[in-house]
């Protein structure tokens, strides 16, 4: 039985707490008015002149720059400079929920693809990966409150939901999202995003009881229930993540589309996961509590982890070169400010520390026994999976003037505390050997 | 002193195994083993040292990442540059993602031939060559353990009879 230690408590405690004074004090901080914009610009010029020469090349969605009088160029700039400093809490505060959230479905996805292959070396894992799905729930209630506040138009992320657009009288129309507006209209996507959500926890509750419940069981039928929860669940995940990703992600830059664009989420969150996993299994091991989780399971995670990182550049490459031989406006106008704009940096860096870090350090095989290693790797893959999911938020939301402050880094420490609590303290609600699965022994004596 | 080498047939992996096992913890030699298929985990019981062909193979790899990397520069930048799809042709820089499929093949290829070749070579193995199995049943569903022993042949045989050796010979 795992006991949640004092320190690792604490840290997550004050984790949260300090995020959350963040989040609060940037929420607090944010121009109320257009005004307000004014005086903060005129305060820092150089920050001013930054902005306007950024004018030359703008190009978030919904936003048509056409040659206007300089008086109404100067209103619209500062409207525009407005509702981006308006969107940067949120749009931050969605890519912390996200991540983590994220996190939590891939280990979902993971443990219910070792039911499915009958897996025999993971099971000595199954109450860590089960542990780290405790926070699909939290997760999941900050997510769908997110997604009302965007609905009920308390953010303008999707700017899609604007009724405006639909409207042939208004100057805004948009005959492109008007087509798609059978799909991306606001009440459809909240019951996708509901049925989605739902589906994830309902398979999560089932495996979970029927998991507790196979401890102390004399036959397999737990057991075989899974089995079939498992099946049906990734039926069910492998339809509902890629619309998951078009729906939360996808949407932001409504007029643009890939259909890469599922697998490719869907790459990034299994990575992570299994980083995850390989790291919590270790920190565990390290303090005692799983006894029978030797080098070899170790090395399998790690092997993932190497796998799967180069499984994710394949997809982004995947996307982006057929988008960049195409070379058509409609679509290569979500790679110009990710590649060619202001956010060149993060998405190089990325793929440094996705790619080229993770396949030099982990292919020799000796070096995916050693948990410092693992860890630290785990620490580089895992940055860049967040820089990853901000590259991929903050270009439709915030425009070409990032930065990271206080927005960015309050509420990622605020998710990660309620992360590592949700799921510390779910390690401690069952024994961390699963002893009544049927490959229980296969995976005792795991050996590569 | 002569040495005499023993030739023992397995009929099970998990036996050959086990007995293989036994044989180096009774500090014998064993010279080589055949089994029809690769037998999990024999390779570190019969003490072999590890195969280096990993690196070879990152090392080939690396050589056909450099050699596609030369070819595509010189056929598409250098020797004859094309303007496809209005793409910027005087430059490899900028052309690079088109050429990022070429390079992964062409790593893979040099990777994998030259493995398989140095193996080739490694095993001493070439085209039209004889079969070097004493035994055609080494082929088949039987399993050979050769050991050398330079003393007392008839306990190398009694401890060969204990591990389950089913037919035990002297080479000749």
């Amino acid at each position: 039985m795992y006991s949640f230690s004092n320190k690792l408590r604490l840290g997550a405690i004050i984790l949260m707490i300090l995020g959350a004074l963040g989040v609060g004090y940037s929420f607090y901080s944010v121009p109320s008015s257009t005004d307000e914009v004014k005086e903060m610009m005129s305060h820092n010029t150089e920050h001013n002149g930054d902005l306007a020469k950024k004018e030359a090349t703008h190009n978030v969605e919904a936003d048509t720059h056409t040659t206007e009088v300089n008086v109404d160029s100067e209103a619209k700039h500062l409207e525009h400079a407005f509702h981006a400093m308006q969107n940067r809490p949120w749009s931050a505060a969605f890519i912390a929920m996200f991540f983590f959230f994220m996190i939590a479905l891939g280990t979902l996805a993971f443990y219910a693809i070792q039911y499915v292959s009958q897996a025999g070396w993971s099971i000595v894992l199954f109450r860590v990966m089960e542990s780290i799905t405790a926070y699909l729930l939290p997760g999941s209630l900050f997510i769908f409150g997110f997604l009302i506040i965007s609905a009920m138009h308390g953010n303008h992320l999707y700017v899609w939901m604007n009724p405006d657009l639909y409207n042939p009288q208004s100057e805004h129309y948009d005959p492109i999202l008007m087509g798609k507006s059978w799909w991306l209209n606001t009440p459809f996507w909240m019951i996708r995003s509901f049925i989605f959500l739902f589906g994830w926890n309902l398979y999560r509750y089932i495996s979970r009881k029927n998991s507790l419940l196979q401890d102390t069981a004399t036959d397999l039928v737990h057991y075989k229930k899974n089995f079939k929860a498992s099946v049906f669940f990734l039926l069910f995940f492998v339809v509902s993540e890629s619309m998951m990703s078009w729906d939360w992600i996808m949407s932001l830059t409504p007029h643009w589309q890939s259909t890469l664009f599922g697998w490719y989420v869907f790459a990034t969150l299994f990575v992570s996961s299994i980083t995850v996993i390989a790291m919590v299994t270790i920190y565990l091991r390290h303090r005692g509590f799983l006894p029978h989780v030797n080098d070899s399971h170790l090395h399998d995670l790690a092997k993932f982890m190497f796998g799967f990182s180069i499984f994710w550049t394949y997809l982004w490459f995947s996307q982006f070169m057929l988008i960049w031989y195409a070379n058509m406006p409609e679509e290569t106008a979500y790679f110009i400010p990710r590649l060619l704009g202001p956010y060149q940096v993060l998405f190089i860096g990325m793929l440094v520390s996705n790619f080229v870090f993770p396949i030099l350090v982990l292919m020799n095989s000796d070096y995916k026994r050693l948990p410092w290693f693992i860890i630290s790797t785990g620490v580089i893959i895992l940055l860049g999976h967040y820089v990853d999911i901000y590259v991929m938020v903050t270009p439709a939301t915030v425009g070409n003037h990032w930065q990271i402050g206080i927005p960015e880094i309050s509420p990622m420490l605020f998710f990660l505390g309620l992360f590592v609590y949700v799921v510390f303290n779910a390690l401690t609600k069952a024994p961390l050997h699963a002893k009544g699965n049927p490959f229980m022994k296969e995976s005792e004596h795991y050996h590569y | 002193m002569s040495s005499t080498t023993i030739q023992a047939i397995f009929d099970d992996d998990d036996v050959l195994l086990s007995a293989v096992k036994d044989l180096k913890a009774a500090n014998y030699h064993i010279e080589e083993v055949f089994t029809p298929f690769p037998v999990h985990g024999l390779e570190k019981a019969a003490g072999l040292e590890n195969t280096r062909i990993a690196i070879m193979s990152f090392i080939y790899g690396v050589i056909g990442l450099s050699f596609s990397v030369w070819m595509m520069n010189y056929m598409m930048i250098q020797d004859w540059p094309q303007n496809i799809g209005g793409k910027p042709s005087f430059s490899f820089a900028e052309n690079m993602p088109a050429f990022v499929p070429i390079m992964f093949e062409l790593t893979v290829f040099f990777a994998a031939h030259l493995m398989v070749i140095t193996f080739y070579m490694r095993s001493k193995l070439w085209p039209f060559k004889e079969a070097e199995n004493p035994d055609v049943r080494t082929t088949d569903d039987h399993f050979m353990v050769e050991v050398s022993t330079s003393n007392d042949v008839k306990a190398l045989e009694d401890l060969l009879n204990k591990v389950g050796a089913k037919e035990i010979k002297t080479k000749a």
